[in-house]
């Protein structure tokens, strides 16, 4: 977006050497060094740094759980309690791991509800966006063949009802689904394929992140104003300003999943997940992990078994429409006193739902259902383009500084106190 | 910022403990995904002392065990292997050992060899090679009754594991005698 | 910015309570199963720690009562050292139990007295075996306290998060082991060979109740109760569990403090950088 603060001056000879033949000191140095980030940023825009830990943190655990596990329906469950049991530290990679897929979910839901908040996915951040809707599907499908991997109770039967989600495809519905399975039910086959694609997505999600990342540096970072930088005076260098930030955030971060690591390392999980699966028996109670909650709510609100699957998807895919269904001139929800309500009335009916999601689909709980995920789509498909002509919003600074010079709050010496979303 | 001495010297303090923290923190996070790569419990527990019967063994006859997944050689000798064994020039050898030392004494004809070969882990034929010892076929090491090397690449003899006779006719692999230790 | 979380999380509340009142009626139509009353155990909490003495009353009420009917295929004999035992005591609990190993060089399987490596074995040949013997199959205790639990409902399930609680499995099953009642309530129809339980889902139950006072001799003065066997009995199979659970607290707590130095540090390193950014 614009020249950087400096640029990279090679030292060594080596260095020099090598920069003339593979610039990565240089473009390492232009991308996490000098690059320009808007001054005013706070502590939500410090989650895609804290996302970046956790893929490396899966990754790493994820590896090396698989020098222990074993892909075998006869052998999953015990091989997980052989890692739980007698691998050196296994018991801590393994809650490391799945508690890390919580973390992730967590950490991406903040990451999103900040974007919309800002309105970082408006123009000319729709690529950006969009790729991050790639990941977000990517992390779920990740997230779901994992937690099938321990081939527990919930597992096999969390298994069972979303690869169901492809029988509602008319005519070819059955034999997606038997492809799917590698079976006339889930069985070992689909054990070892969902362990496959489980160990190959996350390098799919590494790069699209590469992509996520490209984009984000060439139209650059959204801030809590929405304005655009317009001289060096709106931006700091990377680092030292957002590495240091960045990883205040991250070690405060890591205070919450360690806390779930050691102390309540099965409170995000369910009980039924430590039976050995059973073919014979389906839990009384199935329910998905908890990050998938709101979209279940929405799949189970539907009565027709095609249109509450297509639900379902719409209601991740909607996302990727926002930056044009958001008719909105205006980026920040700080200037859009209108919006900034209704966007806390749609985080409450996604948490609503996700409640609802957990609840057994019967009676109150439907009907509650229901009005929630008429009002999620409303909000994509009515207010969101509504709202871009009727509100008033407030009048924009005409510059980062200004707007902090308006606050009253000196340059940057507020410190790690968030200073931007002020009510 | 006005500078005066001290302030640089306070911040540089705290920038530096706090990088030293952080690696000391990254250290301490390397021990599990480190750790985890040694034998486990339970391996370690399979590795527990094997115990051999040696009363159907012949004599001339060399029965393969297994203790802690390696091939354990107990070879009932013959007067004429212990012989051939025993009347080399000790010194002259690669690795010099005399067979006496390769034995529980008074258990001459009880060699027990951990029959992997010393250049790079294959396992040697028995009864074959010019000593009529151990050879090992990958790249032709040779090896004596008393399983010495003699001739190839390796450059030790088959090691000897750890073991005592409960009696005669009994021993137990991974144990060594409590006077010996 | 504290304003809207606070905004958020009483309006989260508020939805939750509205949502949550048509609860009861759902409730009444389920024969109602009480919540397993909460009991005191050692290992609660971040420092909790097993107690050695009711682990080892817990195997005996095991191996004397449930281990008639249910396996323990996760843990080896070598495990209990961890409940105090010494390496001849774990070499004398293995040795008397027979394990079937081979086969020999005749090709034919055998049995032979149990080393530490050895897990325990399990009652029944195979879960058909077990059907015709039991009337079911006895669940294996290894992972069972982690593998039963109630639901806490809204709000307790948040609380619970800060408070640490995770003794769900431990509670139900103490609750469910003294929750055998004699006669089933008036209109409940109890199917053939089951028992009337409070605690169990649906109440009729296939297990007989295991357990009765002075059914297992203590030699260390506990009580010889049902309910102090239900106790240890559920402590013994929360370590079987979760046998790394004390290691896990104590590098938990290690953890933590190093991030809440480390933290601090970068929170005032944070300050001195941007300070700069004038």
């Amino acid at each position: 977006m614009m020249s950087g603060h400096s640029t990279y001056q090679p030292q060594s000879a080596f260095m020099k050497w090598m920069e003339r033949r593979l610039p990565i000191a240089g473009l390492v140095y232009s991308s996490f060094v000098s690059y320009p980030t808007p001054r005013n940023l706070n502590y939500w825009w410090t989650f895609g740094g804290i996302l970046m830990f956790l893929l490396g943190a899966q990754l790493v655990t994820g590896i090396i759980l698989v020098m222990h596990y074993t892909p075998h329906a006869d052998m999953a469950f015990n091989s997980v309690e052989h890692i739980m049991r007698d691998v050196n530290y296994g018991w801590l990679l393994r809650y490391l791991h799945s508690n890390g897929a919580s973390m992730f979910f967590v950490a991406v839901y903040i990451h999103m509800a900040r974007g919309m908040y800002y309105g970082s996915y408006k123009e000319p951040r729709e690529v950006l966006w969009i790729l991050g809707v790639i990941l977000y599907l990517l992390m779920m499908a990740t997230g779901f063949l994992g937690y099938t991997l321990p081939w527990g109770q919930m597992s096999f039967w969390g298994a069972t009802v979303i690869t169901n989600f492809f029988s509602a495809i008319p005519l070819v519905g059955e034999s997606v689904v038997t492809w799917l399975w590698g079976g006339y039910s889930i069985g070992n086959p689909t054990l070892q394929r969902f362990f496959s694609l489980h160990y190959l997505l996350p390098f799919v999600i590494v790069g699209v992140v590469v992509l996520h990342v490209w984009a984000l540096h060439m139209v650059g970072q959204n801030n809590p104003t929405g304005v655009e930088p317009q001289s060096e005076k709106d931006t700091v260098a990377f680092t030292p300003y957002a590495t240091i930030k960045d990883g205040f955030m991250m070690v405060c971060f890591c205070l919450v999943y360690a806390w779930f690591v050691f102390y309540v390392p099965n409170y995000l999980g369910h009980a039924d997940n430590y039976i050995p699966a059973n073919p014979s028996v389906t839990p009384t109670h199935i329910v998905p992990e908890w990050y998938y909650l709101p979209f279940y709510a929405i799949l189970r609100a539907i009565p027709n078994k095609l249109l509450g699957v297509i639900a379902l998807f719409g209601s991740i895919g909607i996302l990727a429409f926002l930056p044009w269904l958001d008719t909105s001139r205006v980026r920040s929800a700080k200037y859009r006193p209108l919006f900034r309500q209704f966007f806390w009335i749609f985080i409450l009916v996604t948490v609503g739902l996700g409640w609802l999601g957990s609840k057994p689909a019967e009676g109150g709980y439907v009907l509650a259902s229901r009005i929630l995920t008429f009002y999620y789509f409303a909000h994509f498909i009515i207010i969101l383009p509504v709202l871009g002509w009727v509100e008033k919003t407030r009048p924009l600074p005409n510059s980062i500084s200004e707007a902090i010079l308006n606050e009253g709050l000196p340059l940057g010496a507020s410190g790690p106190a968030p200073t931007a979303t002020k009510n | 910022m006005t500078a005066t001495s001290v302030e640089p010297t306070r911040r540089d303090f705290l920038y530096i403990a706090t990088g030293t923290v952080g690696a000391v923190g990254a250290a301490a996070a390397l021990v599990p995904l480190i750790a985890q790569m040694n034998p486990d419990a339970s391996t370690i527990a399979a590795g527990a002392p094997v115990e051999v019967d040696l009363t159907p063994i012949a004599e001339g006859q060399v029965i393969k065990v297994f203790w802690r997944g390696a091939p354990i050689f107990i070879n009932h000798r013959t007067k004429k292997e212990i012989e051939d064994a025993r009347k080399v020039n000790v010194a002259s050898l690669p690795d010099p050992q005399s067979d006496e030392k390769r034995v529980k004494s008074g258990k001459d004809q009880w060699q027990v060899l951990i029959g992997i070969c010393t250049h790079l882990g294959c396992i040697p034929l028995a009864h074959s090679g010019e000593y009529n010892g151990y050879f090992c076929p990958c790249h032709g090491s040779v090896y004596d009754t008393s399983g010495r090397i003699r001739q190839g690449p390796a450059p030790k003899n088959l090691p000897l594991p750890p073991y005592k006779f409960l009696f005669d006719s009994k021993i137990r692999i991974g144990e060594e005698d409590a006077a010996k230790v | 910015m504290a304003r809207s979380v606070l905004a958020l999380v009483l309006a989260g509340s508020l939805l939750g309570l509205v949502a949550a009142a048509p609860q009861p009626s759902f409730a009444a139509g389920e024969h109602e199963t009480p919540a397993p009353p909460r009991q005191k155990w050692s290992f609660s909490g971040p420092f909790g720690k097993f107690d050695r003495a009711q682990l080892q009353r817990g195997l005996k009420v095991y191996r004397e009562v449930c281990a008639v009917c249910h396996g323990l295929k996760y843990v080896a004999f070598r495990n209990l050292a961890d409940l105090g035992y010494s390496e001849a005591q774990v070499k004398a609990i293995a040795a008397e139990y027979k394990i079937k190993d081979g086969p020999n060089d005749q090709g034919e399987m055998f049995e032979r007295p149990g080393r530490p490596a050895d897990y325990f074995p399990t009652p029944w040949a195979n879960e058909n075996a077990a059907r015709v013997q039991y009337n079911g199959v006895p669940p294996d205790m290894s992972v069972l306290a982690k593998a039963r639990g109630y639901e806490r409902g809204f709000p307790w399930f948040i609380f619970d998060m800060f408070t640490q609680f995770q003794e769900h499995g431990v509670d139900y099953i103490h609750a469910l082991m003294v929750g055998y009642k004699e006669k089933p309530p008036a209109g409940f129809t109890l199917p053939q060979g089951a028992s009337y339980n409070e605690y169990f889902p649906g109440h009729a139950i296939a297990m007989p109740p295991p357990l009765s006072d002075k059914r297992v001799d203590y030699t260390d003065g506990s009580p010889a109760t049902t309910d102090q066997y239900a106790k240890d009995v559920s402590a013994f199979m929360m370590w079987a569990a979760e046998p790394h659970m004390e290691a896990r607290k104590r590098i938990g707590f290690q953890v933590m403090i190093f991030l809440l130095v480390f933290a601090g540090l970068l929170y005032f390193a944070t300050k001195k950088v941007w300070a700069d950014a004038h």
